[in-house]
């Protein structure tokens, strides 16, 4: 049963910074959206909008791919992770 | 020429049929060129693409109940990818979202970072360890996971209530799209729709939705991508628009400055058509307070979390790993019709208003632009309409208004883009509105058929007569989201935000602590969906009814308020009853380790 609680343990470390960095880009930089716009972002949008329109949006994309990544990592660790490649 | 397995087979199922997409578009642009009508190219998009998904749902039909239920939990994870995409974007986002960013910017682009930020919870909280639990539906998890009919049933109750508030728009969405291209009235037009929706569903259930979304999927992102790029190469802005638009974007910041934001008289604004609206707010800048933008996107991503439809599609990836990867592929697929709606808006609001561009209608008179053909066209429509109140005989940026709609429907037009493209996007937003339709009626139904009928009603019944009753509640279902449909009471988008609300009110907390807090009860999740789901439908009926409401909390953002009742109710009441005995303790436990069988036994 240790075993079981470290795992839990690690995935809920795992969990806490995946949504640490999910709510910057989600909810965090847009307090600061007026201000943010006055710099000049990727591609010379400005800055606020061009995380409205891919910024944002290409974060979530990496970041549950990261996710995703390390727990499966987790998971192996304790060999809790699945037989063959999905 | 294909042999073996299907599901091994499944790239170059898909590689043919998007050649033959391809191939079937060029033949259709050969026809315009050799003098075929706009209304026979229309037709032909929409009648070969539906016959498509028809014969895919035919070859889906099934009699196992895994299969019907679950796909038989063998969907691939870029694929299960695709049909989330499908499944997730609606008729509206296809349709309608290009035209929120055209005019009301930042504020409205909340939506783009709620609708795909709200993955990282699904990924993260929900969607792996429902999938280790092995349900067939969204309330199955509650109902095994609380214990107990009265949990069971308050789920399905939400799931309805959500679910049903969207799927009439979809239906509705499908009704329109039908009615213009097919040219009928539209009351007949939602039938078709209906009709060609359940042909996708009714034999094979999940599996024939599941592969006729990602038919969809192809079809609606090829019938978006295409004309940005295409309208983009045309008025000279880039080939690549979403690198590339930064100037486009800075011009638009100049004529707004240039032209200024008049604002009309209510006498004025009063002989506009109804649905039509101006520019009245600045393309790039920041409109609206950080709370509104945060508020709206918060309450957009906790119901993307809470939403059946979505969660369900997890349930058929052959494991827990898989289930994550294919969030990530999901908010892939679906990242790239987002990017590039605001560039769709960029595009459109320069070629209309930039003088420079032979497109551009401010500054011209009057007459001159009402003798436009394409003017002329969605004038007709009802969805443009330009008029002089100034007396001055040009028009001017606020002398100038279109529907919401006409972003995407028009602007190829505008652009000088062959009809063919037209009927492509009609084609393309017929598969949006079809795919999520099925998505949300299949939900429905199976809420029904699994945890009503067969988990309450009658647990002893046969495997063919469940499956009877579940076609049975999928018919019954459509047919009366159509009926609703076709009464028209609310526009597309706003009932599809009411949507999440009602679905965060209800479901989040309960699904989310359902995993993450061994502590959490029945009677704890009981009062957490039903006091969640009662005061945010109160909370929206006092906004709607004149209520100044309170912290900002909108109607489109009334599930805030749900959601945080559901928690402290959620909470309260479970440590004021017992603890969850020992078995569930145990299934919470299975429910974290993803080897092993799945907690629920027998549900392969």
């Amino acid at each position: 049963m240790a075993k079981n609680a470290q795992h839990w343990e690690k995935t809920r470390g795992l969990l806490f910074v995946t949504l640490a960095i999910w709510a910057v880009f989600s909810m965090g930089i847009f307090l600061f959206g007026a201000e943010m716009n006055e710099v000049t972002g990727p591609f010379g949008y400005p800055l606020t909008y061009w995380f409205t329109c891919q910024g944002s949006l290409a974060i979530f994309v990496i970041l549950i791919f990261w996710f995703a990544g390390r727990q499966e990592k987790i998971d192996e660790e304790f060999g809790f992770s699945e037989k063959g490649d999905d | 020429m294909i042999k073996g397995n299907f599901i091994d087979n499944l790239p170059k199922v898909y590689g043919i049929y998007t050649g033959g997409f391809i191939g079937f578009i060029i033949l259709m642009a050969i026809g315009e060129q050799m003098g075929m009508s706009a209304k026979a190219i229309g037709i032909c998009f929409v009648g070969f693409t539906i016959f498509i998904y028809a014969a895919i749902g035919w070859l889906s039909r099934t009699a196992q109940a895994s299969n019907y239920y679950v796909a038989g939990r063998t969907v691939p994870t870029v694929f299960n990818g695709m049909a989330t995409a499908a499944d997730w974007m609606s008729g509206a986002s296809f349709v309608a979202m290009a035209g929120g960013i055209y005019f009301k910017g930042y504020g409205y682009m909340a939506l783009l970072v709620g609708w795909t930020g709200g993955y990282v919870l699904v990924a993260s909280l929900l969607a792996p360890y429902l999938r280790k639990f092995g349900c067939y539906t969204v309330p199955d998890f509650i109902g095994t996971r609380y214990g107990g009919n009265a949990a069971r049933l308050m789920a399905v109750i939400v799931l309805t209530v959500a679910s049903f508030t969207y799927v009439t728009a979809q239906i509705n969405a499908t009704g329109t799209i039908a009615a213009v291209a097919l040219d009928i009235p539209f009351q007949y037009a939602v039938y078709v729709g209906l009709v060609s929706i359940l042909l996708c569903s009714m034999l094979g259930g999940m599996r024939g939705v599941t592969w006729t979304q990602v038919a969809q999927y192809i079809v609606l992102i090829i019938a978006y991508l295409l004309p940005v790029f295409w309208i983009s190469n045309n008025i000279g802005a880039g080939f690549f628009p979403h690198l590339m638009l930064a100037d486009e974007v800075a011009r638009i910041g100049e004529l707004e400055q240039q032209f200024g934001f008049v604002k009309n008289s209510a006498a004025d604004l009063a002989t506009v058509p109804k649905g039509l609206a101006g520019i009245t707010q600045a393309h790039s800048e920041v409109n609206a307070t950080p709370w509104a933008f945060i508020s709206l996107a918060l309450a957009m991503m906790m119901g993307t979390a809470s939403l059946p439809h979505v969660m369900m599609r997890y349930f058929t990836t052959p494991s827990v790993k898989a289930a994550r990867k294919s969030v990530g592929w999901s908010v892939f697929f679906i990242f790239l019709l987002y990017s590039s709606a605001p560039m769709l808006a960029t595009l459109s609001k320069l070629a209309l208003i930039d003088p420079n561009l032979p497109t551009g209608i401010i500054g011209k008179s009057i007459a001159e632009v009402q003798a436009i053909d394409w003017y002329q066209n969605w004038n007709q429509a009802n969805l443009m309409f330009v008029s002089d109140f100034n007396g001055n005989g040009t028009v001017e940026l606020n002398e100038f208004f279109m529907g919401g709609k006409a972003v995407v429907l028009a602007t190829p037009e505008i652009a000088g883009l062959p009809y063919v493209i037209s009927g492509l996007v009609a084609a393309g937003g017929l598969a949006a509105a079809m795919s999520t339709a099925d998505g949300l009626i299949l939900a429905i139904a199976n809420a029904i058929s699994h945890d009503v009928y067969y988990k309450m009603v009658d647990p002893k019944a046969e495997t063919a007569k469940r499956l009877v009753v579940a076609r049975v509640l999928l018919v019954i279902i459509g047919f009366a989201g159509a009926t609703i449909a076709a009464m028209e009471i609310q526009g597309i988008l706003g009932s599809v935000i009411w949507a999440f609300d009602f679905a965060m009110s209800g479901l989040f907390w309960p699904l989310v602590l359902g995993v993450w807090w061994k502590r959490a009860n029945k009677e704890g999740a009981v009062a957490g969906m039903f006091l969640g789901l009662v005061s945010g439908f109160a909370y929206l009926i006092w906004v709607r009814s004149g209520g100044s409401g309170f912290l900002g909390i909108t109607q489109l953002t009334f599930g805030i308020f749900g959601s945080t009742v559901s928690l402290v109710a959620m909470v309260v009441v479970s440590l004021m009853t017992s603890a969850p005995n020992a078995a569930t303790q145990k299934m919470v436990d299975d429910s974290r380790v993803p080897a092993g069988a799945s907690v629920i036994g027998g549900q392969k």
